[in-house]
């Protein structure tokens, strides 16, 4: 008998298939439009469902009559969600949906729901946190070391405020689902980050055992971390199936309510205040933070940040409830925030003393985790390499003559990453065929390509030679993909499920070799005995000796307290911004952005630059253009759809050069995921960019014209 | 560059309706969405006797070539149509104002946005959707370059892209970079693929005029 397979990745200079560019499998029919995502499917006997939020931020429902609405030819299931009674908190707080044959007889029917409120007084803008009353919560003092003294001690001191306001998901496929709940079964089409997840979140709401709803999903447009749970959309597409008598309805939320009620990110704000050494070192550190997530108050975010050890710091946070939607985690939660808030008081403080930013940072990386202090100062030196700093970086407001100024910014990143738990199931069969389930899900990240990636490596065949299925609650059990988790857990459940079917294929071929189990390999679609091509047999022929049911099934599992080296956490980025400022128009362009990145063994690194880029460009886009713009007067929010709520378009993003850490000495530490870390810095590294070109610090992002240009007129006053 | 051409006021009557109203005067961009207003005065549609409404009509779509009946409300979309009454889904409806692009389909040769054409506006043309794309097995030109790219990430926005892109190499057979940069504004990623775009529009560019002069 084979002994315990070593599991560990090949080595760097052996991998095959892990570690090549290979193009993502679903890519042919995603282009060719044949991908079908769960608010494409159209199901035999569909109802379109139509779903109403309320109009006000804070009301009380005094009276719903839905009788007219029920009467209407066509109309299936009238659902009340929130009945008589109910206090509403945020604008588009769910009331009612309908189901009816068609979707325009489906929102006629909505149209016709009489609904009284009793509109109360609403809060919405926290920015100016003097305004926020009872509103807002502070939270406790919070001290390290001697603050005071190390103000009075400091050769420098620089203090800013700084924000970076509430922005949406507004991901392109909007939350929502087809259901279908049949007798006792529920059956149900989610988009959704997590399909293992989607029937133990809904049962308990629709009271359902969890073994009788089945989830199925091949595609997703679009999460970023606010499709974990099958929310109260799916919910309510249960509730009208089964009273439409068990026809399939689908519910998917229009863009207003999209961009209203399944998540945003939350907006922090800070008044920070640094003191420091002329050399650079910083050594005292005030912030005094506020923000919200939505009625339920604030989220801290994480400060200092990455240069958590600075000896002397003074820290306070005040949440604010406001009456709009809740948040969700938004790729790297409290991250972004807290990168931008930090980052700027560093460039701030740099500007101050006078110093290069470059020399700032590198020497108060000192303060960052032990383990990572080498990897962010390699970092920081070759992006500014790659962004040709030392030719085009000036003291700030410094730059050339002219309206145009040019200026660089830098901004750092850290993430945990690591392997979700994640489990799966590898089938070698008597004719070859291979098969691999794990009930994991691809985000458009690539999971699919990787997940067969190392299913071939491991078995010495092709890649086409690998059937995958992923995406069904049937297949088993595997994390949300969130926390950049997911290529290190289902790359490590897959790799121990291939190597443990495999072992099981060599103990039976072994005797026919006349070798141990332990001597042979599987390498170029053969079974051979290890060095000895001569000595093999072909994979068809090694699984025809495959005796009893016919085939071989082995579970792989990847613990996450264990992952026995397979995969690990802690990824570094530093990332640096060249704009130009219009600073007769407030205009800001990219030029050029430049991340380095590393996210320990690379399993595609094809992919992975296509996450850095959408990283990047996500982010650039929170940078210059996004924002949830509340109305003080009537509560409501002002951009809830996409012309005012903007993105970035294919020209507003300059060029991107991302160069992957691949060192040795990353790889060895396993796979620890891409997704968030990328994402963090854009919004430090563009705000100080533009504070070098222009000379003046914007304090909140997005960089906006108007903001620029009121920042300028400042400077000028 | 078709989305520098000026947007014109519809000819008829009877086609103005408030999405057809703001195709017309530009929301959105304006780009795509006008190609079909454009086109219209010059479209042989019958006059007067097409009074239809507000209970549902029979129309006929030209999709890919074939035609298509069915029977719709007047003020469905061409969008809508597409995708709840004939299940073709490859265009996305995403914004549903003529704002981001993932629903572009190319209509009598013109990109426009199919959430701001009416479906009965849409007969007697030929609409192409990216189902009419592909032949056989092997993908469009288009297509093919934006899997090369990896011009896609979740993919929900691509489909609007190809079709976008395909419309506008149909009209400017040598792009430049920054002409691609330009041409394709009028549509929206939120994954971040546009660097992949930007080099599968123009290695398309190159492959769609080898196949034309070979």
């Amino acid at each position: 008998m084979a002994s315990t397979p070593d599991y560990s990745w090949p080595p760097m200079d052996q991998r095959k298939v892990i570690g090549k560019p290979i193009k993502r499998l679903d890519g042919p029919q995603k282009a060719s439009g044949r991908a079908k995502y769960p608010s494409d499917l159209k199901p035999q006997g569909l109802l379109f469902a139509a779903y109403m939020g309320s109009p006000h931020a804070h009301a009380r429902i005094t009276k719903i009559d839905t009788s007219d609405a029920e009467k209407t030819p066509g109309v299936k299931a009238v659902h009340i969600i929130n009945p008589e009674g109910t206090e509403i908190q945020w604008e588009g707080m769910e009331v009612a949906a309908v189901a009816a044959t068609t979707e325009e007889i489906a929102n006629d029917a909505l149209r016709k729901i009489k609904v009284d409120y009793e509109v109360l007084p609403h809060f919405v803008q926290e920015a100016d946190l003097s305004k926020a009353g009872t509103r807002a919560k502070a939270g406790g003092e919070k001290v390290t070391g001697d603050p005071d003294q190390a103000f009075k001690d400091a050769d420098v001191t620089s203090e800013g405020q700084y924000g970076i306001p509430v922005i949406n998901h507004c991901c392109l496929e909007p939350h929502g689902a087809v259901v279908q709940w049949q007798g006792d079964q529920v059956h149900v089409f989610p988009s959704t980050q997590y399909i293992s997840g989607t029937a133990p979140q809904l049962a308990p709401n629709i009271k359902v055992p969890v073994t009788n709803i089945h989830a199925h999903m091949d595609y997703i447009g679009g999460g970023f971390g606010s499709k974990f749970s099958p929310g109260k959309w799916t919910e309510v597409c249960a509730f009208l199936s089964q009273k439409a008598g068990g026809a399939p309805v689908k519910v998917f939320l229009d863009r207003k309510l999209e961009q209203l009620i399944p998540g945003n990110r939350p907006s922090a704000f800070a008044k920070i205040k640094l003191g420091g050494k002329k050399d650079g070192t910083i050594t005292a550190w005030q912030s005094d933070a506020w923000g919200t997530g939505g009625f339920a108050g604030g989220n801290s975010p994480p400060l200092p940040y990455v240069v958590d050890r600075i000896p002397n710091t003074r820290l306070t946070y005040t949440g604010v409830s406001v009456n709009a939607g809740p948040n969700q985690a938004w790729r790297a939660p409290n991250n972004q925030q807290a990168c931008y808030l930090t980052c700027s008081a560093l460039e701030d403080f740099a500007a101050k003393a006078g110093m290069d930013p470059i020399d700032v940072f590198d020497k108060n990386f000192s303060y960052a985790p032990d383990a990572r202090v080498d990897t962010y100062r390699f970092q920081l030196h070759k992006a500014a390499e790659l962004a040709e700093w030392s030719k085009l970086w000036h003291p700030r407001g410094k730059g050339a003559a002219g309206t145009v100024k040019r200026g660089l910014g830098l901004g750092f990143s850290a993430w945990a990453g690591g392997g979700h738990a994640s489990q799966c199931l590898t089938t070698i069969n008597l004719d070859g065929s291979v098969t691999v389930e794990l009930g994991s899900q691809d985000l458009g990240t690539g999971t699919r390509t990787i997940i067969t990636q190392v299913a071939a490596e491991t078995l010495g065949l092709p890649m086409s030679a690998i059937k995958l299925n992923i995406g069904d609650n049937s297949y088993p059990n595997s994390g949300a993909s969130g926390g950049s988790s997911t290529v290190g857990g289902v790359s490590s459940s897959t790799r121990k499920s291939t190597m443990n079917a495999l072992a099981k294929l060599y103990d039976v071929v072994a005797p026919s070799l006349g070798v141990d189990a332990d001597h042979l390999e599987a390498v170029n679609g053969r079974i051979q005995v290890k060095g000895t091509p001569a000595k093999s047999l072909t994979w068809a022929a090694a699984c025809k000796k495959i005796a009893g049911g016919g085939k071989i099934s082995e579970m792989g599992e990847n613990v996450q307290r264990n992952p026995g080296g397979l995969n690990s956490q802690g990824a570094a980025g530093v990332q640096i911004a060249d704009v130009s400022v219009d600073t007769e128009t407030g205009v800001v362009r990219v030029n050029r952005y430049v991340a380095v990145q590393d996210c320990g063994l690379v399993v595609n690194p094809w992919l992975a630059q296509s996450q850095i880029h959408g990283g990047i460009i996500m982010g650039i886009s929170t940078a210059l253009f996004e924002e949830r713009i509340m109305d003080a007067q009537t509560g409501r929010m002002l951009n809830a759809d996409m012309e005012f709520y903007k993105l970035a378009g294919i020209d507003d993003i300059g060029d991107i050069v991302v160069h992957l850490d691949i060192r040795e000495e990353n790889d060895k530490r396993g796979i620890i995921g891409l997704g968030e870390p990328c994402a963090i810095a854009i919004c430090a590294a563009m705000g100080n960019a533009v504070a070098n070109a222009i000379g003046v610090r914007v304090p909140n992002v997005p960089l906006t014209p108007d903001r620029v240009l009121t920042a300028l007129e400042g400077r000028n006053a | 560059m078709s989305s520098r051409k000026e947007p014109k006021l519809p000819a008829k009557p009877n086609g103005v309706s408030r999405r057809g109203f703001l195709g017309g005067v530009g929301i959105g961009g304006g780009a795509l969405g006008t190609g079909l207003l454009a086109n219209e005065g010059a479209s042989a549609a019958p006059p007067a006797a097409n009074l239809v409404g507000p209970g549902p009509a029979d129309i006929t779509l030209t999709i890919n070539g074939k035609p298509v009946n069915l029977k719709v409300e007047p003020r469905v979309t061409l969008l809508d149509a597409l995708r709840n009454y004939i299940g073709i889904t490859g265009a996305k409806r995403v914004c549903d104002r003529g704002a981001c692009g993932a629903c572009t389909v190319i209509l009598a040769g013109k990109t426009v946005y199919s959430c701001t054409v009416l479906a009965i506006d849409a007969q007697g043309k030929n609409i192409e959707t990216i189902e009419g794309l592909a032949t056989g097995n092997s993908l469009h030109p288009v297509s093919a370059a934006f899997v090369a790219h990896d011009g896609q990430q979740c993919g929900y926005c691509t489909s609007g892209f190809v079709m976008a892109a395909k419309g506008f190499l149909d009209e400017h057979p040598n792009p430049t970079m920054d002409d691609v940069k330009h041409g394709l504004g009028g549509n929206l990623c939120r994954c971040g693929t546009y660097m992949g775009i930007r080099q599968a529009v123009l290695e398309a560019a190159t492959k769609m005029k080898g196949a034309k002069n070979g």
